[in-house]
């Protein structure tokens, strides 16, 4: 399975840009449509986060997913994963302060502060900025051994990220929580006693 | 299933004609004879009017209406749908004929009314009011309906009446969203006896001049605009007077986050959003939320000697 997956990257490859991108052509061809509600600002709010979470997570994914099933070769796509949960990380905050407040620093300061989530969700923002910029080969190079050590901060990103959702929602928390029980999981994986159940785990229902 | 397309909504311009038809005919009978005159009226395609020359009705404040085709797509209602742009197509087949509406609790005369007799016995009066959700977004509309005490005056509460409670319909087959058991079913509402018998509060049987659809609430709702939208409760089956204060569905919901009273008010937040501003569905900007949803002169009197941030 992991030779495929290397014998076809260039595919997956392709895939996954499309499949990254997609939120964002939609979002755009309704848009130009007008296929938003009568509420549009909050739409594109909504369907500029939500994909950001869900890269977020895959993200979050890659490590235990190439630990527990030996697929190494998934590495190569953390990075584009990575930066598209940026991008839609970036047009969301944007959309906030932009279109939702319109750069009204004032009105932004005093709301922003009344409305814990958002401050969360700048937390995540702040915490995800810096891994986006030193995601290039150069940054990688310069920091060295610095550099897995600032990438951990992904993990805090993620549990201020999926936060941010559960505190965004009106009353009925169950889809961010789903978000969340992911989040976990993905996060016990970086136990060793956890990963070392799923590796018995795995080993007995081989051997049956 | 399909959403309310525009085009199958008769356009904005048309009512507009016809309210004007209504405000020049105000002398003659309002009701149900009155919206029947109306409907036949938008029939004959009015062409004189420029359909670009809409929206020139405006609310007390001066802001305009919102347009129809808004009220009637952005819906909350989750014995439909959570998804507001969903609602209108999951109602389209609710059935609200036959309708009847006890009314009982501790009153003199209980009884039980068809929704076509409410529409004869009480005058239907438009009442152009903002409504202001708790999540922050807000409207123009232009209902049509009569006071709550019109009806409250018809039962007569007995002495001990302090609170009126409302019950929407518990029909979980017609309204799939009841099998969700996140929130306890049916939705209930109440008012205090005072904000009830309030002349600003009314029960509503219509918008635009027009029969209100199901997922507006037909058909009959509550409509309290100095609260957020969410007491004015839809598809009323039961009102009954009481001497305890109702537990509401949100309230068991989310006890801490929505409270009884529940009055519109940029001072009282909700403990995890402000409520300084809101966006009018139609405008791009955000604008200030007013106390009292600008209706504070006609009700800050109720509230007097309540501390509101306690009794959010």
């Amino acid at each position: 399975m992991d030779n495929v997956i290397s014998y076809m990257s260039k595919y997956i490859r392709v895939l996954l840009h499309i499949c990254a991108l997609l939120p964002l052509v939609m979002l755009f061809y309704d848009l130009s449509y007008d296929n938003l509600s009568v509420n549009p600002i909050q739409d594109v709010t909504i369907r500029t986060g939500k994909p950001a979470l869900v890269l977020l997570v895959l993200v979050l994914s890659i490590t235990p997913v190439r630990k527990w099933f030996g697929l190494h070769s998934l590495i190569q796509f953390r990075r584009s994963l990575g930066l598209y949960a940026f991008m839609y990380a970036s047009l969301h905050f944007l959309v906030f302060i932009g279109l939702d407040y319109g750069f009204d620093i004032e009105l932004l300061q005093l709301s922003v502060f009344k409305k814990p989530y958002v401050v969360l969700g700048l937390l995540a923002y702040l915490t995800l900025a810096p891994l986006a910029i030193t995601s290039t080969h150069g940054w990688i190079r310069r920091l060295g051994k610095y550099w897995k050590i600032l990438h951990k901060l992904v993990y805090l990103t993620g549990v201020l990220a999926v936060s941010h959702y559960i505190w965004a929602v009106k009353s009925d928390i169950r889809q961010p929580l789903i978000f969340a029980a992911v989040i976990c999981i993905m996060l016990l994986a970086r136990v060793r006693a956890f990963n070392r159940a799923i590796y018995l785990l795995r080993e007995r229902i081989s051997t049956k | 299933m399909q959403t309310i397309r525009s085009s199958e909504i008769t356009p904005e311009h048309i009512y507009v004609s016809r309210r004007k038809f209504m405000s020049s005919a105000s002398k003659i009978a309002v009701g149900a004879a009155m919206m029947a005159a109306c409907s036949r009226q938008s029939d004959s395609t009015d062409t004189s009017l420029d359909a670009g020359n809409i929206s020139t009705d405006v609310d007390e404040l001066g802001d305009s209406w919102t347009n129809y085709t808004s009220i009637a797509n952005y819906n909350n209602f989750y014995e439909f749908s959570v998804n507001k742009e969903r609602v209108a197509a999951m109602a389209q087949d609710f059935k609200i004929t036959p309708w009847e509406i006890d009314v009982g609790g501790l009153v003199k005369n209980p009884g039980r009314y068809q929704i076509e007799n409410l529409l004869t016995k009480f005058d239907q009066e438009e009442r152009v009011y903002r409504l202001r959700c708790v999540e922050g977004w807000s409207m123009v509309v232009p209902w049509m309906g009569f006071p709550l005490k019109r009806l409250l005056d018809e039962v007569e509460p007995t002495m001990n009446a302090r609170y009126v409670r409302f019950e929407t319909l518990y029909d979980p087959v017609q309204l799939p969203g009841q099998n969700d058991g996140w929130y306890s079913w049916p939705y209930v509402e109440g008012l205090r006896l005072d904000e009830a018998f309030h002349d600003l509060t009314i029960l509503a049987t219509g918008i635009y001049g027009r029969t209100l659809l199901p997922q507006n609430g037909a058909p009959l709702r509550l409509v309290v605009p100095w609260k957020y939208g969410f007491k004015s409760i839809k598809s009323i089956v039961r009102i009954d007077l009481v001497d305890q204060q109702p537990i509401t569905l949100w309230m068991k919901a989310a006890p801490n986050e929505y409270g009884f009273y529940a009055n519109v008010n940029p001072n009282v937040h909700h403990p995890r959003w402000s409520q300084d501003t809101e966006r009018r569905i139609g405008e791009l900007g955000r604008r200030d939320t007013l106390l009292f949803n600008g209706y504070a002169e006609q009700v800050d009197h109720l509230y007097s000697n309540m501390d509101l941030q306690h009794n959010f």
